[in-house]
């Protein structure tokens, strides 16, 4: 049996409203994932840190201020700069669908705004992170 | 009686029989439970005349990007018959970040207008009269210093401090429950309530330093009983402050106010709104020893809240909007806002906000809610339910005393925000499995729809525009009265004692909210989240 997707539930920067952050935490733990919440406030750094000591599958990112393009662009560039882009990184909140493409060229994996289903959200990161744990032919000769 | 073919459990956990008649209620005691509205305990209302002496006050929450916009939109809703106003400010001034902190990055401006110094409240409230125009600001961590900037404001308008009114927010507990712009630990974010608590009473009487918000307990998951019961633990709390500063309950207790929440079931919130005053004139005058009945009675802001809207199928919140004005009308709420139907998109547009407008106008004006106070009064399944709402949410009230150390110590160690997360939960999965109702998304759903809404527009440039304004202002100011203040703020909150007037000075020196609050920080320390699910 494969061990238990570890995610790190993510509050950034200023927004201090964690209904969603906590409620998907919640409904991950009982689907039997390992989930760890940062708590509120955190830097980009912060949560790219504590993805990297907790050696998390995946990041869920949740913001309802409107701030997701800058937060997403901070948290991508540092898990480029820390070669961990292999990390499964999901965004949630108040996210108006024409600002999904660019947060997904910035290299957010998916975007479930308000009023997404939580079993889509379930699914779709463990489809992610299998994929991400799948061997690649670069770091099967690893 | 036939077999119940439909069981039916109300969201506070009520289960609510297929009819009541007069056995329902025989323990009433229609002069010891209702009295008459304007009398105690209130459970029909404060005033005598209710909306036929006047209506409630409408209130809607606006303020976005520069204080130039911001006094452009309040004008905008005096113009169209507003009578008072609801400030909202962005995250980086409600968490005492200037805008040119690299933290405010992407966030000026953005959820509500950005104030650093005396000057943006100035820009703000610049042809507003303060004497007629009642103003509410939403500022919990660091309200003390922004109510003393706008007391200054106030004061150079040319009215005195003790004929000011309005309204602070101003509630810092409900803040580590939900909302979350909290910044110092729970003792010290006490004590600045207890400062603004005891600054009001013996300089600004009229003036209602605190709101206590059983609205975001709410949003955050909490269930009706849950919400009221966790508020009056908080106003409390807030009384017990004023108390240790040697006030009278008398002297400042009337001069809390509340802010609720409505959306779900319409009875279940108007018995919850009879049940919430009868029991809160019964505490202050049980548990407070209160002799004036304007000390017992519950005054407060309810409105319809976001938690309600659905991002499917938007304009339906319009219809939503309506019904929980009209439960706010029959609930005798003194001040009603309502959320904006475009809410579960971004912060309301103009045309929004002013639909919610005249949802209230049409409400207040032509549907006859303000000819007779309660009119729900007697109902036999209204009253039936406000007294087992009355129930409940004194035995969680009790628990949270008896097992949870008090509502202080279950907030420090994160008990409330436990039980409000785990709610929350529950309400989801019953959203999700379709068991809790929900037109547009668990009923009636459109798979197909295309969701255009008009959205309120973010535009960078008003974050660069805070930050010419803000340099300009540093630039302008006596440096050597600023650093006097400044130095006034860190000894007065070093010490045990008030810090309002110090804060009054540090605004009259335009310090920055920034450098007042980077004093705070050292003096108080921050914050440590309790982050266990």
């Amino acid at each position: 049996m494969s061990r238990p997707i570890r995610i790190l539930i993510a509050k950034p920067g200023l927004d201090g409203h964690d209904r969603g952050a906590k409620v998907v935490a919640l409904g991950l733990r009982d689907a039997g994932f390992e989930v760890i919440y940062t708590g509120l406030h955190q830097t980009a750094e912060q949560i790219v840190n504590a993805a990297l000591e907790e050696d998390v599958d995946a990041i869920g990112v949740s913001i309802l201020s409107g701030a997701h393009l800058t937060v997403a662009r901070q948290i991508t560039e540092k898990l480029r700069l820390a070669r961990a882009e292999d990390k499964v990184v999901v965004f949630g909140g108040n996210i108006p669908a024409q600002d999904i493409p660019a947060l997904k060229a910035l290299g957010v994996d998916e975007v479930f705004p308000t009023g997404s289903r939580f079993d889509a959200i379930e699914q779709l990161i463990r489809s992610e992170v299998a994929r991400s744990r799948a061997p690649t032919p670069e770091n099967e000769h690893a | 009686m036939p077999d119940d073919p439909k069981p039916v459990i109300l969201e506070s956990g009520i289960p609510v029989d297929a009819m009541y008649g007069p056995e329902s209620i025989a323990d009433l005691d229609p002069v010891r439970d209702l009295g008459r509205p304007g009398e105690f305990p209130f459970t029909r209302g404060i005033h005598p005349l209710m909306y036929r002496a006047r209506p409630w006050t409408m209130r809607q929450y606006a303020g976005f990007g520069t204080p130039a916009e911001t006094n452009e939109r309040f004008k905008f809703l005096i113009g169209h018959g507003q009578n008072a106003l609801n400030v909202a400010f962005d995250l980086p001034t409600q968490m005492g970040l200037d805008s040119d902190d690299p933290r405010s990055e992407g966030e000026v401006g953005r959820v509500g207008m950005a104030v650093d110094t005396l000057a943006d409240l100035e820009t703000a409230f610049a042809g507003i009269p303060l004497e007629k125009i009642s103003v509410s600001l939403t500022m919990n961590a660091v309200a003390a210093p922004i109510m003393a900037m706008f007391f200054v404001v106030a004061e150079k308008q040319g009215l005195a401090l003790k004929e000011l009114r309005g309204t602070c927010q101003n509630d810092i507990l409900k803040e580590y429950i939900g909302r979350g712009a909290w910044i110092f630990p729970v003792e010290p974010g006490m004590r600045l309530i207890g400062d603004t608590i005891e600054f009001c009473a013996r300089s600004a009487p009229k003036y209602y330093p605190v709101s206590v918000c059983g609205y975001h307990i709410r949003e955050s998951g909490a269930n009706p009983v849950q919400e009221i019961a966790y508020a009056f633990g908080i106003a409390r709390a807030y009384i017990r402050l004023g108390l240790e500063r040697g006030l009278q309950v008398d002297e400042f207790a009337d001069r809390l106010s509340f802010n609720f929440d409505i959306f779900g079931n319409l009875f279940e919130q108007v018995a919850k709104f009879r049940a919430a005053r009868r029991l809160w004139a019964r505490i202050l005058q049980d548990e407070f020893g209160a002799q004036l009945p304007a000390t017992m009675q519950l005054k407060m802001i309810a409105g319809g809240g976001g938690g309600g809207l659905t991002i499917e199928q938007p304009e339906n919140n319009i219809v939503r909007g309506a019904y929980y004005a009209l439960i706010s009308a029959l609930s005798g709420t003194q001040t009603m806002a309502l959320c904006s139907f475009d809410e579960a998109y971004t912060i309301p547009t103009e045309k929004a906000a002013l639909i919610s407008l005249r949802t209230m106008q049409i409400l207040a004006e032509e549907m006859g809610l303000c000819d007779t106070a309660d009119p729900l009064a007697g109902s036999y399944y209204v009253e039936w339910l406000t007294n087992e709402m009355e129930k409940r949410i004194s035995a969680e009230i009790r628990r949270v005393d008896d097992e949870l150390g008090g509502i202080v110590r279950a907030v420090s160690e994160g008990a409330i925000q436990r039980a409000v997360a785990h709610q929350a939960w529950r309400h989801e999965q019953g959203l999700q499995a379709g068991s809790i109702p929900k037109v547009g998304v668990n009923r009636y759903r459109m798979e197909e729809e295309t969701r255009e809404v008009e959205l309120h527009a973010y535009n960078p440039r008003q974050a660069e525009e805070s930050v010419r304004r803000l340099a300009a202002t540093r630039a302008s100011r006596d440096l050597s009265a600023v650093a006097g203040a400044l130095e006034a703020v860190r000894v007065s909150a070093a010490s045990r004692a008030n810090v309002m007037p110090s804060m009054m000075e540090a605004a009259r020196a335009y310090a920055s909210l920034g450098e007042i609050t980077r004093i705070l920080r050292e003096v108080f320390g921050e914050f440590r989240e309790p982050v266990s699910l």
